[in-house]
C-alpha cells in the first residue's frame, strides 16, 4: 500500500507535483498516467525517498520508504532513468543489491531466469539493447520479493512479446496480493492493464478512478452496425437518448443502447447483421481532453471537477 | 511465462496495526539491511568492475616502477652537480624516498579509484539503485570508504615494500643504501601506504561530495598538487606556517624517513591528513543526506 497524502515537490519556482492525495492499493494494478512532465517520474522517485517532498508526505506500507528494514522487500522499483553501472555484468549488479538485505544468490539467478536474462547474465550492462536493460530493471524489482512493484513506463522499449510478458508479469503479481504501479502516458495500452487509475497533469491529480468508470465516462464511442437494411434497423432502434449516426448506407454508428439490445432487436425483427461493434471507446481521446483541463481549470481543484463530471 | 517462479516468503507479521484488511504482504525477518551487509554488497561492486582492478593495478604498478627506477639510476655525484636524477634529485634523498618516488603518482591513481568508486555512481545513475537499496544512505559512504581504504593499504604497502626491495641493488655500495631492518625504514614504508589508504577515502568523500567524476578528480589533482605550489604566492611568513598543513605536505611528513625541520612528525603528519580526509567526509555525509538523489 502506497499512499501519498499532500505530496508536493518544488524545483526551483516549478512546482512539478501538486498536493497530490492518493493510494495504491494491494491486489491491484494502478496505472498511474499524465502527459509528459506530468510529474509522474518525480512522484515515484519521492515514494522510494530519492528526492524528498517540498510539502505533504508519502508511506509504503504505513511508515516512509527509508524508516523500512528490508526496504527491497517493502517495495521493489523500476526508475525511469538509468539505474545501472553499465561496466557490470546483469549478474553482479544484482547481486551487489542484494548483499545488502542478505537476499540469497537462488533468488538473484531465479529473477534473471524469470526476466528472460539468463543467457546474457554475465554480460556487461553497456552492451545491453533497451529492452534488455528493461528486463534487468524488471528483475531488479523483483528481487527482493516486494509487496508493491512500481514501475515508471515498463513496457518502454519492449517488443510485442516483452509487452505481454509485462502484462501477464503484472497481472499474476496483482492476482498474488501485490500491489502493482505503473506509469506510462499511454491511455489505451494503461487500460487493459490496470484496474485503478491515478491521472495527473501538470503535478495534480485529474482523476482517481477505476478503468471501468472510466471506460463508461469516456463511453461515447458507440456500436458500429453493418446490415443491408440499414434504414430498417435505424428506426427500429431510434428511441430517447438514442443518437444514431451513418457514414455509408449500410452503417450506423449508434450509441445509447449497447451491443445486446441492438442484436436482439435486429433479431426481432429478422435483420441480419455483419457486424456488431462496440467502437472501442477512444481512451486516448479521452484522456487527453481530460488532461487539456489542466490547462483551462488551473485554478480549479480539478480532481472533483472530473469526478462531477 | 514462468511468473509462477515467483515466491513469497511467509513470515509472522510484525507490528501489526490497527487496520484490519489482512495484509497479504508479511513482514521481512529474512531480509533486512545491516551494516555488514552494506560493506559485503560494496566489496562485491568495487571487484566487480575492470575499472577498479586496472586504477589498482597502475597505482601499484607505478609505485614500484618508479622507485625502482629512481634507485637504480641514483648517483651520489648526480647529487652534487645538480644533473638529472629522477626523484626530484633533492640534496637530502636517501634509500626510502628515492623508493617511494612514485607515491605522488600513486596517489592520484588511487585517489582516482575513489572518486570513481563514489561519482561513478552518480554518473552512470547506479546510485539510484544503491540508495533505493539503502534509503539510509549514509551505510553506503561509510562501506565505500571502508572497503577502499584496506585494499588500498594492504596493496600499497605491500608495493612500498616491493619497490623498495627492487631498489636495494640499485644502491648497492652507494653510502645512502638502507636495509629494512634499518631505523625508521619500515615505519615510512608503512606509512606511505596509510597515506595512499586516506588518499583513496578522500577521493570517494570528493566523488560524494562533488557527484562529478571530472569535477571530484580536478579537486583531486588540486588539491594534492597545486594548492601548496599556489600557496606560495602567499607573504612568506603565513607560508612557513601554513605550508606543513597542505594535505599532500602532511601526507608526506608521513611517509618521510627524514623529516625536514619544517615538516609535521609522522603522527602529526597523519593526524592533519585524516583531519582534511574526515573534513571531506563530513561534507559529502552532510551532501548525501540532504540532497536529491
Ligand atoms: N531534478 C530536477 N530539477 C528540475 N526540474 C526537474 C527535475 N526533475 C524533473 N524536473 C521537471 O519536473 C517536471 C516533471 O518531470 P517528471 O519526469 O516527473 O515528469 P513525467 O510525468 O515523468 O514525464 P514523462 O512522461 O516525460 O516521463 C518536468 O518539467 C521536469 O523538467
Ligand atoms: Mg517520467
Amino acid at each position: 500500500m502506497i499512499e501519498a497524502r499532500e505530496l508536493t515537490k518544488r524545483y526551483g519556482d516549478k512546482t512539478v507535483v501538486d498536493n497530490l492525495s492518493f493510494t495504491v492499493k494491494p491486489g491491484e494494478v494502478t496505472g498511474f498516467l499524465g502527459p509528459n512532465g506530468a510529474g509522474k517520474s518525480t512522484t515515484m522517485r519521492m515514494i522510494v525517498g530519492l528526492d524528498s517532498p517540498t510539502k505533504g508526505s508519502v508511506t509504503v506500507a504505513g511508515r516512509s520508504y527509508a524508516k523500512h528494514a528490508a526496504p527491497l522487500h517493502e517495495i521493489g522499483t523500476l526508475l525511469e532513468a538509468k539505474s545501472v553501472h553499465p561496466g557490470r555484468s546483469a549478474f553482479n549488479h544484482l547481486m551487489a543489491l542484494a548483499h545488502t538485505h542478505g537476499i540469497p544468490r537462488r533468488r538473484v539467478d531465479e529473477v534473471i531466469e524469470l526476466a528472460g536474462l539468463t543467457s546474457v547474465a554475465g554480460k556487461r550492462v553497456g552492451a545491453f539493447s533497451l529492452g534488455m536493460g528493461q528486463r534487468l530493471g524488471i528483475a531488479t524489482a523483483l528481487l527482493g520479493d516486494p509487496a508493491i512493484v512500481m514501475l515508471d513506463e515498463p513496457v518502454n522499449g519492449l517488443d510485442p512479446e516483452g509487452v505481454l510478458w509485462v502484462r501477464n508479469l503484472l497481472r499474476s503479481l496483482a492476482d498474488e496480493g501485490r500491489a502493482v504501479m505503473l506509469s506510462s502516458h499511454l491511455m489505451s495500452e494503461t487500460a487493459l492493464i490496470a484496474d485503478h487509475l491515478v491521472i495527473i497533469g501538470r503535478g495534480r491529480l485529474l482523476a482517481d478512478t477505476t478503468v471501468d468508470d472510466f471506460t463508461q465516462e469516456a463511453g461515447g464511442g458507440g456500436i458500429r452496425v453493418a446490415t443491408a437494411e440499414a434504414m430498417k434497423l435505424r428506426s427500429l432502434l431510434a428511441g430517447p437518448d438514442v443518437t444514431i449516426t451513418s457514414s455509408s448506407n449500410e452503417e450506423l454508428l449508434v450509441s445509447g443502447r449497447d451491443a445486446r439490445e441492438i442484436g436482439a432487436i435486429a433479431a426481432r425483427n429478422g435483420i441480419a447483421l455483419h457486424e456488431l461493434t462496440p467502437q472501442s471507446v477512444s481512451l486516448e481521446a479521452a484522456f487527453m481532453d481530460l488532461t487539456r483541463d489542466v490547462v483551462e481549470y488551473q485554478s480549479a481543484p480539478a480532481d472533483t471537477e472530473r469526478k462531477a463530471a | 511465462m514462468p511468473t509462477t517462479a515467483l515466491r513469497r516468503t511467509q513470515r509472522p507479521g510484525k507490528d501489526d496495526n490497527l487496520s484490519t484488511a489482512p495484509d497479504p504482504h508479511t513482514s521481512a525477518t529474512r531480509y533486512k539491511v545491516t551494516g555488514i551487509r552494506v560493506l559485503r554488497s560494496e566489496w562485491a561492486k568495487f571487484w566487480s568492475l575492470r575499472s577498479s582492478w586496472i586504477t589498482l593495478g597502475v597505482a601499484v604498478f607505478l609505485l614500484v616502477l618508479f622507485g625502482a627506477i629512481a634507485s637504480f639510476t641514483y648517483s651520489a655525484d648526480a647529487t652534487a652537480g645538480g644533473g638529472p636524477a629522477p626523484g626530484g634529485g633533492s640534496g637530502d634523498s636517501d634509500a626510502v624516498s628515492l623508493a617511494l618516488t612514485g607515491v605522488t603518482f600513486a596517489s592520484l591513481a588511487v585517489g582516482v579509484l575513489g572518486v570513481l568508486l563514489a561519482a561513478g555512481e552518480y554518473g552512470t545513475g547506479m546510485i539510484r539503485s544503491t540508495l533505493a537499496a539503502v534509503p539510509r544512505r549514509l551505510p553506503v559512504l561509510w562501506s565505500k570508504a571502508a572497503v577502499i581504504g584496506p585494499i588500498v593499504l594492504v596493496l600499497t604497502v605491500i608495493g612500498a615494500l616491493a619497490a623498495f626491495q627492487l631498489g636495494t641493488p640499485g644502491l648497492d655500495g652507494e653510502k645512502i643504501a638502507l636495509s629494512l631492518g634499518d631505523d625508521g625504514v619500515l615505519r615510512s614504508l608503512a606509512g606511505a601506504g596509510v597515506y595512499l589508504s586516506l588518499v583513496a577515502v578522500f577521493g570517494v568523500a570528493l566523488g560524494m561530495l562533488i557527484r562529478s567524476s571530472a569535477g571530484a578528480i580536478a579537486v583531486l589533482v588540486g588539491t594534492l598538487l597545486i594548492l601548496p605550489g599556489l600557496a606560495s604566492l602567499l607573504p612568506d611568513s603565513l607560508y612557513d606556517t601554513m605550508n606543513p598543513y597542505f594535505p599532500s605536505n602532511a601526507g608526506s611528513a608521513v611517509y618521510a624517513l627524514n623529516q625536514s625541520s619544517d615538516a609535521l612528525s609522522p603522527g602529526a603528519g597523519i593526524a592533519v591528513f585524516a583531519g582534511w580526509v574526515a573534513l571531506t567526509l563530513a561534507g559529502a555525509a552532510y551532501r548525501l543526506r540532504k540532497s536529491d538523489a
